[in-house]
């Protein structure tokens, strides 16, 4: 039999109805996968191989019934963000190491429901914190591919670094994740993979381990667009239990994809065009832009004028809120407690020093300085300001186009320890992906290309809220035009 | 805007985070660097603007205030660092 492993997603749940071979055996195979590669790419923090095989037994039980939902028996990773009854969830922090949730978050409560088999919990940077994976109590993820010129471990991205890496490996057949930031965009871009954003309000929150809650979206990262469309549509649902989900309806995305974009109007924003970005980064999105026209679409040039204090803003306002949420870690209830202290206060101190990494406590400092007295008004309700300026950029352009397409990135890939002396350097790495968090915007990354030492590029499509069907119609055409097939070639 | 080791020492504290002394100086080199990234919102004219804090244009709905959940209590308590009878056991705060 062919390797099940390197299936879509689309391709393994057609088999596995058509019962050419059951869960259990494509379960088995990843599970072969993970561990030969796991050592190396350092994806998955747990690996839940007796769940696994008990679940996919189960959809096998199902299936031979004729039975079954959306998802049945697809082995899948689970970002290690998402609370899973039972099983350690730790958000990739030593603050919550042993930390086993008694229950379920809603988004994968939604995916179990729908039959999907679970291999473990992947790999991310602390609390969702960072752009390289390196933040990570478990230490970095790698990511498969390696540039022609070098043979240097390259980041796969971050915070979703091991959703990105677990699906572009051939560890999973498509994974959860999370962007608060950029946190899907970004990785599935440095992988080859296909990630999308919803809508803010698509996917609950309840049972995600908070960073930002005002940001914080739940996602897949799949290897195709059509994947995307399925498994994006079992993670979305109105949930009672998070104050911010959106009492919609959650259409079938796999309806937008083969419709092309003739009569589409695709706004090209000029503020994107950014100092320093690589001709490699330009000339895709040039490329983009002729795949688009070629296939009927109508480029529109669109400004977006407060683009460039997005990530400033963001700045603020995501350490801000993650100081709120982060203040739950007292070393009370749940969470790392420090073994000595010779007071109440040192109790808190001590544990939240001991259980947080170097960039989280830069973050919760950066979010109690600028809610502090006296702060608060200069830069925290002016960056809720600017961010009202940005969603107005926004709303400003949707009477003139119908989405909007931008490179993911400024870059492809770069190498384990490049920036993590600089945390601004880092931070520009969302410089393309923040703006739709800020205005809580659909988002979606699209491999469209690689660069010249063989690394993949994505492309971002923006839609209007709620109109994830336009995106996934412009990320279909763009997928069918770049044709990308490159894959990384297995060095571990 | 320049941020001192004092400041940090505070804001550390504010943020119940134990830093050593150390530390200060190197984490105010750090956030003043990332503070003078963020200056730059001042060029924005917000004049007049409200304040975003939600992406979602509806109001924060309401339930009934009745009873939803609960008799939980070896599930409340199975991840504390120490428990006992059905409590949470924390050190002695009050000298």
């Amino acid at each position: 039999m062919s390797d099940l492993t390197k299936l879509t997603l689309k391709a393994a749940l057609d088999g596995l109805k058509a019962r050419d071979f059951s869960s259990e055996e494509i379960t088995r195979a990843f599970v072969t996968n993970i561990e030969a590669a796991n050592p190396a790419l350092n994806a998955y923090v747990v690996q839940t191989t007796d769940k696994a095989l008990d679940m996919a037994r189960a959809s096998d039980a199902r299936l031979a019934k004729g039975e079954g939902g959306a998802l049945e028996g697809a082995p899948l990773g689970i970002k290690d963000l998402f609370c899973t009854d039972g099983v350690q969830t730790t958000a990739g922090s030593n603050m919550l190491k042993g930390f086993v949730p008694p229950y379920e978050s809603t988004v994968t409560a939604n995916l179990w429901a729908d039959g999907a088999v679970m291999l473990g919990k992947l790999n991310m940077d602390e609390f969702a914190m960072g752009s390289s994976n390196e933040t990570s109590a478990f230490g970095p993820v790698r990511n498969p591919w390696k540039s022609k010129a070098s043979n240097a471990e390259l980041t796969p991205g971050g915070s979703s670094g091991g959703s990105a890496s677990a699906v572009a490996g051939d560890l999973c057949l498509a994974a959860t994740a999370s962007d608060t930031g950029g946190s899907i965009r970004q990785p599935a871009a440095f992988t080859g993979t296909v990630g999308i954003k919803p809508t803010y309000g698509r996917a609950s929150r309840f049972g995600m381990v908070a960073f930002a809650s005002s940001l914080d979206q739940a996602g897949p990262i799949t290897k195709t667009v059509e994947d995307a469309a399925i498994l994006l549509r079992s993670m979305c649902s109105f949930d009672p239990k998070d104050s911010t989900s959106l009492d919609v309806e959650t259409p079938d995305w796999t309806a937008s994809l083969g419709k092309g974009v003739k009569g589409l109007r695709i706004g090209v924003p000029k503020e994107y065009v950014v100092d320093g970005m690589p001709a490699e980064i330009q000339a895709l999105w040039d490329k983009g832009v002729e795949w688009l026209k070629a296939a009927g679409a109508e480029i529109v040039e669109i400004s977006l004028p407060h683009t460039k204090y997005a990530l400033p803003a963001y700045y603020i306002i995501a350490p801000a809120e993650a100081s709120s949420n982060l203040a739950r870690y007292d070393g009370m209830r749940f969470g790392h407690r420090a073994s000595e202290a010779k007071s109440l206060t040192d109790l808190y101190e001590t544990s939240r020093a001991e259980g947080f990494g170097t960039e989280v406590q830069r973050r919760l400092t950066i979010g109690a300085y600028v809610l502090s007295a006296g702060f608060y008004d200069a830069y925290y309700v002016r960056a809720l300001k600017v961010r009202r300026r940005i969603a107005q950029d926004f709303d400003a352009v949707w009477n003139k186009v119908d989405a909007i397409l931008t490179p993911s990135t400024p870059s492809a890939a770069f190498a384990l320890g490049d920036k993590e002396i600089d945390p601004i350097q880092m931070y520009l790495n969302d410089i393309f992906t923040v703006t739709a968090n800020l205005a809580g915007l659909p988002g979606i990354s699209v491999p469209a290309g690689v660069d010249s030492g063989g690394l993949p590029l994505g492309l971002q499509v923006i839609g209007k809220a709620l109109d994830e069907a336009t995106v996934f119609q412009v990320a279909d055409v763009l997928e069918q035009s770049a044709g990308f097939v490159a894959k990384p070639e297995r060095w571990w | 805007m320049a941020i001192d080791a004092a400041t940090v020492r505070k804001v550390a504290h504010l943020a119940r985070i134990k830093t050593p002394e150390e530390r200060l100086e190197p984490l105010a080199r750090e956030l003043s660097g990332i503070l003078d990234w963020i200056e730059q919102l001042n060029e924005v004219d917000v004049d007049g603007v409200e304040p975003m804090t939600s992406n979602v244009a509806q109001p924060l709905r309401l339930r009934e205030d009745i009873v939803t959940d609960g008799d939980k209590v070896a599930e409340v308590l199975s991840n504390a660092p120490k428990s006992a009878d059905g409590f949470f056991v924390v050190p002695k705060v009050v000298e």
